[in-house]
């Protein structure tokens, strides 16, 4: 059972992780243009 | 460009016989619509309209990169806002950016820094980051809880469960703490006004659940409820981003439209020079000019110059006034072909608009709407959900169980009943009906109105600018073809509105070159030593021609034209009816409903559009207290009225009806005032809103008698004391998904519906709905 206190610990990083980076992305902008962004990807500038 | 080069062109904006009053910018100082960054680079704001395709987006911004001292230009395609940026040591060059947009072929105007919703945006973002806050802990939650379910079931040691139920701890309680924010501040608020709102029962259950939990997790007992508590979170925020972001793009495309109808005012400094500034920046005293074809942007009195104006905004009259030196004019009025200098007036109280203002705070005042769906369904739950909580207590009490169990049950009926599917019942159905109407071109001001107007049994329309288009347009006749086709090149040249109805019967050919526009009078130009004139018909010496076409067409207007010496052509000019205006009167006298006109213009003017219509009740010239005073008339009489109406002077008849509706051309006052706004020439907009609210008000109380039966269900199961933490995590996002796919029926009901939306313009010009999103 001590396999659980470092299974659960990185489990929980990894979600703390993808928290940040969804906080950061939407701190950053990235969701204020939500329509734009589906057609600028197909921009190759 | 200097000081002198700018009071010439204020010189010639008056000047009689001179081109200046046709060409679209004089010299103009843009600073007040511009902010700077930390490192002093300048940003602007522009509201586009047209953009409607993807490859729109990259033409704009490519095409602007190149302009000198412009570092970055980018579009957001969702609220169809461009940010400029300019390098620091430019000078920034607005105008060099609206031409190249208009050389693209995109109309843009500049946004006011000080109007930008940025609270707004700021409350969107701090829900966003409450939900993924919610999300990420209600899923790392639900494994460690399922873990724990399962091993109930097999072979978990009472060690790992604990430990299992403190880190769900761990997790829940600082999101709880985080995510919940919003309910915990809005149950706050409304125990500070007295009320209980739906956020005071969600916070009880959220708190009570994480406390007992904790209780539960110190004794080492089976079941902890921390999974419950932040679903239920995860889930109501889902609600209140999905309404926010509804909210929020609503206010955008309607701040854009309002920059689109150049919401700025020239003022005239002392020197002579001129500035553009916001609205808002005007204060009594400053001098403002007014070119012809410009809206008046403040009430004043006129300094310089002579024009006719057109008063359809304010008061519905169609008739244009003439004003000259010393006469007072109110904002919203259209000048017509003189230019006018004018000293904007002190609030006296005594103006017009705050004649409408007084008027419109009394009618809110008045008005007793009926309680919204949300408030009853508070009002009826939060006593009975308590009671039933405390009736458990005292039972368990009574039934001799200790205070421990007895509490635990009371609890487990506070946590199941806690408001999810209600909480979601409403704000759901609005959210989707919001967005079905949003691709029919009506924004919604207010999510409740949606019931109001499933309730509407009677529906007055105001006449010009409502059931008529807002501009004029020719009336159908047998105009001379090559006469019309001359008079139409020659009309191109000048902005009076109704020379604007004619132009669009030139088809794209060329404006006659050299072409003068005299103030107050019309346009002349010399064509092959043949002289042209368009005007009035003092101007082209047409009094008797213009007095028979007005005998035989009294609703109409005439523009006369000349060429040298021949007869002089009058052409009557009116505003036409909306299109599918009759279809819809007759749509809604066949439901049932009673139509009335209620109009300032003239008489003859509203009985020719009544006849039209097949609109028996009308009135005419009717003054703002009138019209609110018809209203009430009728809702005392039980009547529920949609008020449909875009002049100043209905806007407090907008506040006291019922519930109201506002085409986007409407004065600013009324936009306010009104519970939706409806973009396009069509008026099928008024069908539309009349179905969605019904179809609305049908899913909300289906929605509402939905949770009604859970908590039935779900109350004697956990007073009964078998709710487990299992059982409770099915129930609430069983609910909840049930409510939600059942709200979204009213986006697929839009889809399918027949004959109404069949003749709502879906073909109309591309320029009917500038703003809409469109798709490639």
């Amino acid at each position: 059972m001590n396999v659980l206190l470092l299974v659960i610990p990185i489990a929980l990083a990894l979600g703390t992780l993808g928290l940040v980076a969804c906080v950061w992305a939407l701190r950053s902008g990235q969701y204020d243009d939500i329509e734009g962004a589906e057609y600028r990807v197909l921009h190759d500038d | 460009m200097c000081c002198t080069d700018m009071a010439l062109a204020y010189v010639e904006a008056h000047a009689s016989w001179s081109a200046a009053n046709t060409r679209p910018s004089l010299g103009r100082d843009y600073a007040a619509f511009l902010t700077r960054g930390p490192d002093g680079s300048a940003r602007a704001a522009f509201a586009v309209e047209d953009v409607r395709c993807a490859s729109c987006m990259s033409t704009i911004e490519r095409g602007l990169a190149g302009l000198p001292g412009v570092t970055a230009a980018r579009l957001n395609f969702s609220d169809r806002r461009l940010a400029v940026t300019w390098r620091p040591d430019a000078e920034p060059d607005v105008p060099a950016v609206l031409s190249a947009l208009d050389a693209l072929g995109f109309r843009a105007q500049l946004f006011d820094p000080g109007s930008r919703p940025d609270a707004e945006t700021a409350e969107t973002k701090r829900l966003i980051t409450a939900l993924a806050v919610a999300g990420f802990a209600s899923m790392n939650v639900m494994l460690l809880a399922i873990s724990v379910w399962a091993g109930t079931v097999s072979d978990m040691t009472p060690e790992n469960r604990d430990l299992f139920h403190w880190i769900q701890a761990l997790i829940a309680l600082p999101a709880a703490a985080y995510a919940g924010r919003p309910f915990y501040e809005g149950a706050f608020r409304g125990l500070r006004a007295g009320r209980v709102t739906m956020d005071f029962p969600i916070t009880l259950g959220i708190v009570l659940t994480l406390v007992m939990s904790v209780v539960e997790s110190l004794s080492g007992a089976t079941h902890a409820y921390f999974d419950g508590a932040v679903m239920l979170l995860f889930f109501l925020l889902i609600g209140r981003v999905l309404e926010q972001s509804m909210r929020r793009r609503t206010r955008m495309l309607a701040e854009n439209l309002a920059a689109l109808r150049s919401e700025g005012a020239t003022v005239v400094d002392a020197d002579g020079s001129l500035r553009d500034v916001p609205t808002s920046d005007l204060v009594p005293g400053l001098r403002i000019l007014i070119r012809p074809g410009e809206r008046i942007p403040a009430d004043g009195v006129v300094e310089r110059g002579m024009s006719d104006l057109d008063h359809s905004l304010v008061t519905g009259e169609t008739a244009a006034i003439a004003v000259r030196g010393g006469d007072t004019v109110f904002a919203g009025a259209l000048n017509g072909n003189g230019a006018l200098t004018v000293r904007v007036a002190a609030a006296s109280g005594s103006s017009l608009l705050d004649a409408v203002e007084a008027l419109m705070r009394r009618a809110l005042e008045a008005r007793s709407r009926t309680l919204v769906l949300a408030d009853r369904a508070t009002r009826l739950y939060v006593p009975l959900v308590h009671a039933a909580a405390a009736l458990t207590l005292a039972g368990w009490l009574a039934a001799g169980a200790g205070w421990h169990a007895a509490i635990l049950s009371a609890v487990a009926v506070l946590i199941v009943t806690c408001p999810c599917a209600l909480g979601l019942a409403i704000p759901a159905v609005q959210v989707v009906s919001a967005g079905s109407l949003f691709r029919d071109g009506v924004l919604l001001n207010d999510g409740t109105a949606l019931e109001r107007f499933a309730a509407i049994d009677t529906v007055v329309f105001d006449k010009t600018g409502t059931l008529t288009l807002p501009e004029p347009s020719l009336t159908d006749g047998d105009h001379p073809p090559g006469i019309l086709a001359l008079a139409a090149r020659l009309a191109l040249s000048s902005r009076h509105p109704m020379a604007a109805a004619l132009a669009k019967a030139a088809g794209g050919a060329e404006p006659v070159p050299d072409a003068q526009e005299a103030a107050g009078l019309g346009v002349r130009a010399l064509v092959d030593g043949v002289e042209l004139r368009l005007g009035s018909a003092r101007f082209c010496g047409a009094e008797a021609e213009a007095a028979a076409a007005l005998a035989e067409n009294p609703a109409a207007s005439v523009i006369c034209f000349r060429a040298g010496d021949a007869a002089p052509v009058v052409f009557p000019v009116h505003q036409a009816l909306r299109p599918e205006a009759a279809q819809v009167v007759e749509a809604l006298l066949a439901a049932d409903r009673r139509v009335l006109i209620l109009s300032g213009d003239r008489a003859p003017a509203v009985e020719a559009v009544a006849a039209r219509l097949g609109i028996a009740e009308w009135e005419a010239g009717l003054t703002p207290l009138e019209k609110i005073a018809r209203i009430e008339a009728l809702q005392r009489a039980g009547r529920r009225v949609l008020m449909v109406g875009d002049g100043l002077n209905d806007a407090p008849a907008l506040a006291a009806a019922h519930a109201s509706l506002s085409p986007v051309t409407a004065a600013h006052v009324s936009q306010a005032a009104a519970d939706a706004l409806f973009l396009g020439r069509s008026l099928t907009p008024v069908l539309s809103v009349l179905d969605a609210g019904a179809r609305a008000r049908r899913l909300m109380l289906q929605n509402l008698w939905f949770s009604a039966a859970y908590n039935l269900l779900a109350v004697p199961l956990a007073a009964a004391g078998w709710l487990t933490p299992l059982i409770a995590a099915l129930a609430m996002s069983g609910s909840s998904v049930i409510v939600t796919l059942n709200a979204l029926r009213a986006r697929v009901a839009t889809g399918a519906r027949p004959a109404p939306v069949a003749i709502a313009g879906r073909r109309a010009p591309p320029s009917a709905f500038p703003l809409l999103p469109g798709r490639p």
